[in-house]
């Protein structure tokens, strides 16, 4: 294999990769826009997410056909999304107006919590396990092989993007959210249930993290309590890459994250992978902490 | 002399006669090695806790990789000792100023910035030292570990002893270090940070330069407690420097109060205390402690501390005979 169809591939493998970053990117980024918190528990709803597909999966039959793995996406977005409105209701929503740290605070204990409790739960337990998947095929497009899981990986990312772009722009909650983000005090004096629309972002953004907890626990085949942590800091870094709390920002973040991680796994070293998202994160924070798509805002006392 | 003064001279008193106290009980093996070892420990976590405390509870940025400092120190320490017979004292400052380093070229690009990029960024790092230091196998011995760094002495009898004396002398440095910044006039600036980073900004403190400045030093006691660790167990491994270590220091932290040095030395023997005779709560005790962050920062944020001042003032209110006058603000 050449050099040129080498990079071919690794780019297919990013883009695979980078719509599931874009989608976890996603949540972080409507969180930070609306309550200004980074909400270190997303992460772990992404790992919840992929257990609750994986129960689905296991309790519907033995091979995965479409239809469960449909149905596992409906049941595991479902609960992820009422997990975070909980999340939010109880743990975040006390501390909305208590210093900054406070709620960073909580927020990383609600992140451990529900990594170690998953441990502790007998169902799930601390050992990896195996993922149900749908057989695989791999197609051969000019040399450059595209396996059936990256090409429904891309699928499902974009529908899902598509169809947050919807809500966001063109239905009556999106303008809610939109105006809650820009203005919480003005949003509320215009008579906008700002509690309601917090919660409902929430949901959305859990939703997405579980719709990627399942493509990602289908692409590497195995699902254990931690395994969104690393996952969850990349896409951390991919918000802050587009630009934190930009929804367009944060999709082309996901995808230039996927891509750069994949090209450092093909070219340079495999171990290096992780650390390239968090040298990636330095050199923004250097050269332009807006991100590239990130309004610049000056705070007003 | 002032009444402050006093006090001050009172306490350090106290505990100079408590700590030569222990030394003996120690020495005569009236506390056996088993708990001196526990007492030991707790003092390294006590100086780590401090330091985190230093960032976050007084700073009011927070940080989430001081496991990741500790491992630099720890590794940094015990790399001098063993490869190039440094004695023990600047081979502990040494790996602290390593420590510091790391800390600077960490802090440099995110304290720049307002929000909260400190966390994820420490976090991050964390993590990445970690897969680093599992692949530098030449400095760190690699996922096997380091082993047989050699411990404060020679002489076996006289080990526990003479480490609780390293580490306590260590820690009561830290602990006046800290509380004399506080009292100072940098320390009135970093406080100010904390409160309104704007405002104190208006006032004319220079705010990254005092970040910066609070970041390196916590940094750079994070190290020396890894060093006083390395030492200390004779033993390293990369995954003990992982990231619920540095939850146990913000639990410590939380639990004791942020901001409060007392609170936190207070929680630091507590905490390690009880893990010691809760071991059989085993994976149990990972989600006790994230409860207790929550719990704390919904209900108490000011920590255990926070409850010792509302029992006095209750008592203040309830018996205002036996203690005294009130104090300005509160009613009878």
């Amino acid at each position: 294999m050449g050099v040129g169809q080498q990079f071919l591939q690794q780019m297919v493998n990013g883009i695979a990769l980078g719509s599931i970053y874009a989608l976890i990117a996603l949540g972080y980024t409507m969180v930070y826009g609306i309550v200004q918190l980074i909400n270190f528990a997303h992460g772990d709803i992404l790992m919840l997410g992929a257990f609750a597909g994986f129960f689905v999966l296991v309790a519907a039959a033995v091979a995965v056909t479409p239809l469960t793995f449909i149905a596992a996406f409906l049941v595991a977005m479902l609960v992820c999304a009422i997990i975070g409105i909980i999340i939010e209701r109880a743990c975040y929503k006390p501390l909305r107006n208590a210093p900054r740290i406070n709620a960073l605070i909580t927020a990383i204990g609600v992140s451990i919590f529900i990594e170690n409790g998953a441990r502790v739960i007998p169902q799930i337990g601390p050992n990896p396990r195996q993922y149900p998947t749908l057989p695989n095929i791999s197609y051969n497009l000019a040399g450059v092989g595209i396996s059936r899981m990256q090409a429904i990986v891309f699928l499902v990312s974009i529908a899902l993007m598509l169809l947050l772009n919807y809500i966001i722009n063109y239905t009556k909650i999106g303008k809610a959210m939109r105006a809650v983000s820009y203005d919480r005090g003005a949003a509320l004096l215009m008579g906008i249930n700002v509690n309601k629309v917090i919660s409902f972002t929430f949901a959305i953004g859990s939703a997405l993290a579980a719709a990627a907890g399942i493509l990602f626990a289908s692409a590497y085949p195995q699902v254990e309590p931690y395994m969104g942590i690393m996952p969850g800091l990349k896409a951390f870094v991919a918000a802050v890459l587009g630009g934190i709390g930009s929804i367009p920002g944060a999709m082309a973040g996901g995808f230039i994250m996927g891509i750069a991680e994949t090209l450092t796994k093909g070219f340079i070293s495999s171990q290096l992978a992780d650390a390239i998202a968090f040298g990636i994160l330095i050199i923004i924070l250097v050269v332009k902490p807006t991100g590239i798509l990130g309004r610049n805002v000056s705070e007003k006392v | 002399m002032s009444d402050y003064m006093k006090k001050k001279v009172r306490i350090a008193g106290f505990l100079f006669l408590s700590f030569n106290i222990i030394v003996g009980l120690i020495y005569w093996g009236i506390i056996d090695e088993y708990t001196a070892q526990i007492l030991t420990f707790a003092g390294i976590n006590v100086i780590i806790a401090l330091s985190l405390n230093l960032i976050s509870g007084f700073t009011g940025q927070l940080a989430l990789g001081h496991a990741g400092f500790m491992a630099i120190g720890a590794y940094s320490t015990a790399a001098l000792v063993m490869q190039l017979q440094v004695p023990n004292l600047p081979a502990i400052l040494v790996g602290g100023v390593v420590t510091a380093i790391f800390g600077f070229v960490i802090g440099f690009p995110t304290l720049r910035l307002k929000g909260d990029y400190l966390a994820i960024v420490t976090l991050g790092f964390g993590e990445i030292i970690r897969v680093l230091m599992i692949n530098a196998e030449k400095i760190t011995g690699g996922a096997a570990g380091l082993k047989g760094i050699p411990s404060f002495t020679k002489n076996i009898s006289l080990n526990p002893v003479l480490s609780f004396i390293w580490v306590f002398l260590f820690m009561a440095g830290t602990i006046i270090l800290i509380s004399n910044l506080i009292r100072s006039s940098h320390g009135r600036a970093i406080i100010s940070i904390r409160e309104d980073e704007i405002a104190s900004n208006a006032m004319g403190v220079n705010v990254f330069y005092y970040k910066m400045f609070s970041f390196t030093l916590s940094a750079f006691i994070a190290g020396i407690g890894g060093g006083l660790y390395a030492l200390f167990f004779g033993y390293l491994n990369p995954t003990m420097f992982n990231f619920l270590k540095s939850c146990d220091f913000l639990v410590i932290v939380v639990l004791g109060g942020m901001g409060s040095i007392v609170g936190t030395v207070a929680t630091g023997f507590i905490l390690t205390y009880l893990q010691e005779f809760l071991r059989f709560l085993q994976d149990y005790r990972l989600v006790i402690y994230p409860l207790i962050l929550i719990i704390i920062m919904l209900f108490k944020p000011t920590g255990l501390i926070g409850l010792v001042e509302d029992i006095k003032k209750w008592r203040r209110r309830t018996f205002p005979d036996q203690k005294g006058h009130l104090k300005a603000g509160e009613r009878s």
